[in-house]
């Protein structure tokens, strides 16, 4: 019987493209959509995946992570007098104006490591050395900086080459690969003390502190104690990781928009599933109720019509999916736009055809139930 | 009561209630034979197809008794009468209701996948009752490439294939043209008369009048004659009348 409903089917070509169309259509937009919502947030902790350290300390006020509320800078001094603490460092976080050779200037994200240890550095170095950050006026670029700062350049921006960031000379050492910055500038990583002399001058400075516990004690208790005994505001990694999301989550319009877009997805694909598939059974009525008249039970009639309904739900799912991953990795991430597609989302959306799809199926189920088989003496 | 055949008894049927109630069947009895052709006519609306819609168990009577091989089927549950259906019946459709992306031997094999029979074995089954009514020329052909007159034979080869004890057929030659309906009438005769069976063909088609061997005529949802010879049934519809 499955293989006879599954012909009726395929052979109404027209419903079929249709119906695996509306599919296709609704996971492409719920995968897009909720893949471009992890991409944003994924953004929004991009220092943090830059600059990997177990705990982050910031002024009291701070939730996440692109906030700036300096503290002074003897709070170093307090957070490394905690029990338990390994190191702890400081680190410069913030949007300055790079100045090309061309006059024009581009937004940067300066981040200033620590003199002494570079805790933090980029660890993907491309190009250069990122011990030569010791020598003066010395910058690290990201690769998407090299992008941006090579206006007016006969060649692209690279090692050795100057720019300047507040009427300052910037050297670039070396280029480093990193995670884009949800405001949208490049990296310029430097030491602290540069930071500080880059940065437009304010009274305070330090925008988070970075610590590590001793070994064998956990991040989160360490964190703790350092919130407990400063007043200061610490994080693990994850926590912090977690309390940008949940900021932006709550401060912006990310999820409410992108929220819509999963939304209309649904509906559109459950509209023009549910729709086709309910014209289907009605021309197929006659059919149905041959089949009834035949002998078939209702029972079979209902699997028919869940067999077409899985199959269209599956086609038209793997076919979204395969076009939403070749869209992911090749157009999107060609034009910088935030995508990511974690594991979750196709099991999400799979949920959701899956539920389109038992509707359509249920819609015709009720149809074909109600059918009296005498129709077909008409 | 005989065991074999069908016999209907005093069976009441009315479409919608109230001012619009239509009262179709009334007391009506009815009974047809195993190795015949039995031929069900009258004035059209007078409950022809209702009778036998009740006889195949796809419409519920108010009331009588439907006896089918023995079986009463008005006391039977859905599920029992479709199964029954799917074992004792082959139907046969004015509009010949083939599945139009099946193939003419798909389409005939429908009734033995229904019974849980393989594909394959269907398949093989259906390509021999295609040959016994013509078609074996046209196993793969869909519906639509096929003329009505071989559409019928189609549909006569989906009424067989599974071999069932009773045929019964709604104006099975209403669509064609009167070769075809010959063609179909002459198939379904061989049909009944081979293989002891009953055959049972509401018409109005009075070309094909003289393939009955019975035939039972209906007024107001009432069969107020049947006609048991050649002879009689010649005598009270001359051909061309
Ligand atoms: N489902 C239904 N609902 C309401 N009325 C019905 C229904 N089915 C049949 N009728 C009515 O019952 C009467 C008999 O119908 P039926 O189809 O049995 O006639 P028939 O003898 O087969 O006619 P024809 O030769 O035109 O096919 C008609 O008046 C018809 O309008
Ligand atoms: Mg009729």
């Amino acid at each position: 019987m499955i293989r006879i409903a599954l012909k009726m089917l395929f052979g109404d070509r027209g419903k079929y493209v249709m119906l695996v169309s509306g599919i296709t259509f609704a996971t492409l937009l719920m995968v897009q959509g909720m893949s471009l919502f992890c991409g944003l947030m994924s953004w929004t902790y991009s220092t943090m995946r830059n600059v990997r350290v177990p705990i982050w300390v910031a002024d009291p006020k701070v939730e996440q992570c692109n906030d700036n509320k300096p503290m002074r800078d003897t709070d170093i001094t307090r957070v490394r007098s905690v029990e338990g603490v390994a190191w702890a460092v400081p680190l410069y976080q913030g949007i300055s104006m790079a100045r090309l050779v061309d006059g024009t200037s581009k937004m940067i994200t300066l981040v200033g490591l620590d003199n002494n240890t570079l805790i933090g550095a980029p660890t993907r170095i491309i190009k250069g050395r990122l011990e030569d950050l010791r020598m003066p006026n010395t910058v690290i670029l990201d690769d998407f900086g090299v992008e941006r700062l090579s206006a007016g350049r006969s060649r692209p921006i690279g090692v050795g080459d100057v720019f300047e960031i507040n009427d300052r000379e910037a050297r670039i050492v070396a280029i480093c690969k990193s995670y884009r910055s949800f405001t949208g500038g490049p990296y310029v990583f430097t030491t602290y003390d540069r930071a500080v002399q880059y940065a437009p001058n304010q009274r305070k400075m330090l925008s988070f502190i970075l610590a590590a516990p001793q070994p064998g004690l956990s991040e989160h208790e360490v964190a703790h104690r350092i919130a407990g005994q400063t007043g200061l505001a610490s994080f693990t990694h994850q926590e912090f990781m977690w309390s940008t999301i949940m900021w932006y989550v709550k401060n912006t319009g990310i999820p409410i928009n992108v929220g819509t877009i999963v939304i209309i997805g649904f509906l559109i694909g459950a509209a023009i599933s549910g729709q086709t598939f309910y014209s289907f059974v009605l021309e197929n009525t006659r059919h149905f109720a041959a089949l009834r008249a035949m002998g078939a039970s209702s029972g079979e009639l209902c699997g028919m019509l869940i067999a077409q309904a899985l199959l269209v739900g599956f086609i038209g799912f793997g076919t979204g999916l395969g076009l939403v991953s070749f869209m992911g990795n090749n157009l999107l991430r060609l034009g910088k736009v935030p995508f990511l597609m974690i594991w979750q989302i196709p099991v999400i959306v799979g949920v959701a055809v899956l539920v389109i799809v038992v509707i359509s199926a249920l819609i015709g189920i009720i149809r074909i139930v109600r059918l009296e088989p005498a129709i077909v003496f008409r | 009561m005989n065991s074999r055949g069908i016999h209907v008894q005093s069976v009441d049927k009315s479409f919608g209630r109230g001012q619009a109630r239509t009262v179709v069947l009334k007391k009506t009895d009815f009974v047809a034979e195993t190795g015949l052709l039995t031929m069900l006519v009258g004035p059209s609306g007078c409950g022809k197809t209702t009778l036998l819609s009740i006889i195949a168990g796809t419409l519920h009577a108010d009331g009588g008794a439907i006896e089918v091989l023995g079986q009463r089927l008005d006391k039977m549950g859905a599920n029992a009468v479709a199964k029954f259906r799917s074992r004792n019946l082959g139907f046969i459709f004015q509009q010949f209701n083939l599945i139009p992306t099946l193939t003419a031997a798909e389409n005939v094999s429908v009734p033995l996948v229904i019974q849980g029979f393989g594909y394959r074995y269907a398949e093989r089954k259906a390509r021999e009752v295609l040959e016994w009514v013509g078609l074996e020329d046209h196993v793969n052909f869909l519906p639509a490439k096929m003329s009505g007159g071989q559409q019928q034979r189609v549909a006569i080869a989906r009424a067989l294939v599974h071999e069932p004890p009773i045929i019964l057929c709604d104006e099975p030659t209403s669509s064609l043209d009167s070769e075809n309906g010959q063609h179909v009438m002459t198939l379904l005769r061989k049909a009944a008369t081979q293989k002891d069976r009953l055959v049972l063909v509401v018409t109005h088609d009075n070309r094909t009048y003289g393939f009955a061997d019975h035939m039972s005529e209906m007024e107001d949802g009432k069969i107020f004659r049947t006609l048991t010879t050649h002879e009689e049934i010649l005598r009270h519809h001359p051909p061309g009348s």
